[in-house]
């Protein structure tokens, strides 16, 4: 048997963008590795450069068909293309069937396209736990663009659009679920929809219905930019190119209203909070058994409350919270 | 070092069937693993790609068309050409003995015929990732 290559001794080969490298990198970010924590800070220090999009939509709206496309179409100016492709576990095995390379096609075999599929594994809000640390790999390795499709059908998108510079919310024609969708919030999270399926006769009434919608309710909600709706066809190849435009104006829009930074900073204290919460999770796991026993046995015999439980949790990590 | 074990599963050549994958599939899932699917007809060259991209432990490979005496050896090749020669590569279909043997004597890890039961895929897969060691 073979000893595992230390992470430290991945990361200059991840920076040169050798695929092994970057490959193993991501699972270790995926398992979440203490031994891989240092090589991944080294990786954010070197990350930064790539534009971060987030493709969400509900299952079966065409988001996989459309990254294939909008890869090529990326490929094309030149720029390197990343893919991170999420799918829900199992909640009963842990396990998960991921099945978004399906639709990648030759696309995903080109040197300048990296593909990874990831599982949830149980993290709320759509985005696997990794995620955002497989997104610096990725950057540091070279990829200008990276693509994280997730599914999404509630309150799931709103990781991804706190994670991505870009969110593209993907809707189609004739999935009988456009009013629900609509429902759960997915209008305001958009910074470019695409109306995908426009081959199919209803996508220009899907259009015209969504752009009606939009009109009611981002002034009310204060939005000043006007968020374009792109009708696309995967297997006609239209509007992929309009839909890239799109994304690239909405990064320029960033940059120039000097909301990048804003938007990056605040990913940045969303990601700090997150790992905080992860940590705390696994001390108390950690603990369960021991210095926490207590606790859970007042918890259990109802005589401290769950808020009077968390603050002595967190006092057993050595945080006093006053309040 | 992760310890979700991660398989990949493809349908390389020209038969259209893939019921048997999915239930594999569902199978390794069922038992905790993370399976990536890639569809019907894929060449070598897309699945050796998505199985360095994907770093994953398992290779599996289901060809029932009879090629299998070409495809498996132009995947080794490549898989040792991307350095990536730690993949095990599964067979399975439906394979002549002796062929099975050949290909087993070329370093395909193991042929499961198109009857293996469930239980024996998830073990045999359990066991040739536990004696590999961790990556
Ligand atoms: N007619 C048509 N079908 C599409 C289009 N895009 C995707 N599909 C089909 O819609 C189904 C779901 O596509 P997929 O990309 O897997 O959707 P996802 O679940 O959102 O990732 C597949 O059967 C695709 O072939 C499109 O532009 N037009
Ligand atoms: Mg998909």
């Amino acid at each position: 048997m073979a000893e595992p290559i230390p992470s430290l001794e991945l990361v200059e080969r991840v920076i040169a963008g050798e695929r092994r490298a970057i490959a193993r990198m991501l699972s270790r970010a995926e398992a979440g590795l203490a031994e891989a924590r240092e090589a991944l800070d080294h990786l954010y220090r070197r990350a930064g450069r790539a534009h971060v999009v987030g493709i969400t939509g509900v299952p079966g709206s065409g988001k996989s068909t459309l990254v294939a496309k909008l890869a090529a179409a990326v490929l094309d100016t030149g720029r390197k293309i990343g893919v991170i492709a999420i799918d829900p576990s199992s909640p009963f095995s842990g396990g998960s069937i991921l099945g978004d390379r399906i639709r990648m096609g030759e696309i995903a075999g080109h040197p300048s396209v990296f593909v990874r599929s990831m599982a949830t594994r149980g993290a709320l809000g759509g985005l696997a736990r990794g995620t955002l640390e497989a997104v610096d790999v990725l950057d540091a390795a070279g990829y200008d663009m990276i693509f994280i499709e997730t599914v999404g059908v509630g309150q799931d998108e709103v990781d991804v659009v706190r994670a991505a510079h870009t969110t593209v919310v993907v809707s189609a024609p004739g999935l009988g679920d456009d009013i629900q969708a609509i429902k759960a919030g997915i209008l305001e999270i958009a910074d470019v929809h695409a109306v995908s399926k426009g081959d199919k006769p209803e996508a220009d009434k899907a259009v015209s219905e969504l752009q009606s919608m939009l009109a009611l309710v981002l002034p009310a909600a204060g939005f000043k930019r006007a968020v374009p709706v792109i009708k696309t066809s995967s297997p006609r190849n239209e509007g992929i190119a309009e839909l890239l435009a799109a994304i690239d104006e909405h990064r320029e829009y960033l940059a120039t209203s000097g909301l990048y930074e804003v938007r990056r900073q605040s990913i940045r204290e969303r990601r700090m909070l997150k790992a905080a919460q992860q940590v705390l999770h696994d001390e108390f796991e950690r603990h369960r058994e021991g210095r926490m026993a207590g606790v859970i046995a007042e918890l259990a015999a109802g005589s401290i409350s769950p808020q009077t439980a968390a603050r002595r949790l967190l006092a057993h990590i050595g945080i006093e919270v006053k309040r | 070092m992760s310890n979700i074990i991660r398989v990949i599963i493809a349908k390389v050549g020209l038969d259209g069937h893939d019921r048997g994958v999915k239930i594999v599939a569902r199978t390794l899932r069922d038992a905790g693993m993370d399976v990536i699917y890639t569809g019907l007809h894929r060449t070598p060259e897309e699945v050796v790609d998505a199985a360095v991209q994907e770093d994953v432990d398992v290779l599996g490979i289901s060809i029932l068309s009879g090629a299998h005496m070409t495809i498996f050896p132009r995947v080794l090749k490549l898989l040792k050409e991307r350095d990536a020669e730690d993949i095990i590569v599964l067979g399975g279909g439906v394979m002549p003995d002796e062929d099975a043997a050949a290909l087993k004597a070329q370093g395909v890890k193991e042929i499961l015929l198109q009857d293996t039961p469930p239980e024996s895929i998830v073990a045999t897969v359990r066991r040739l990732v536990a004696e590999r060691g961790p990556k």
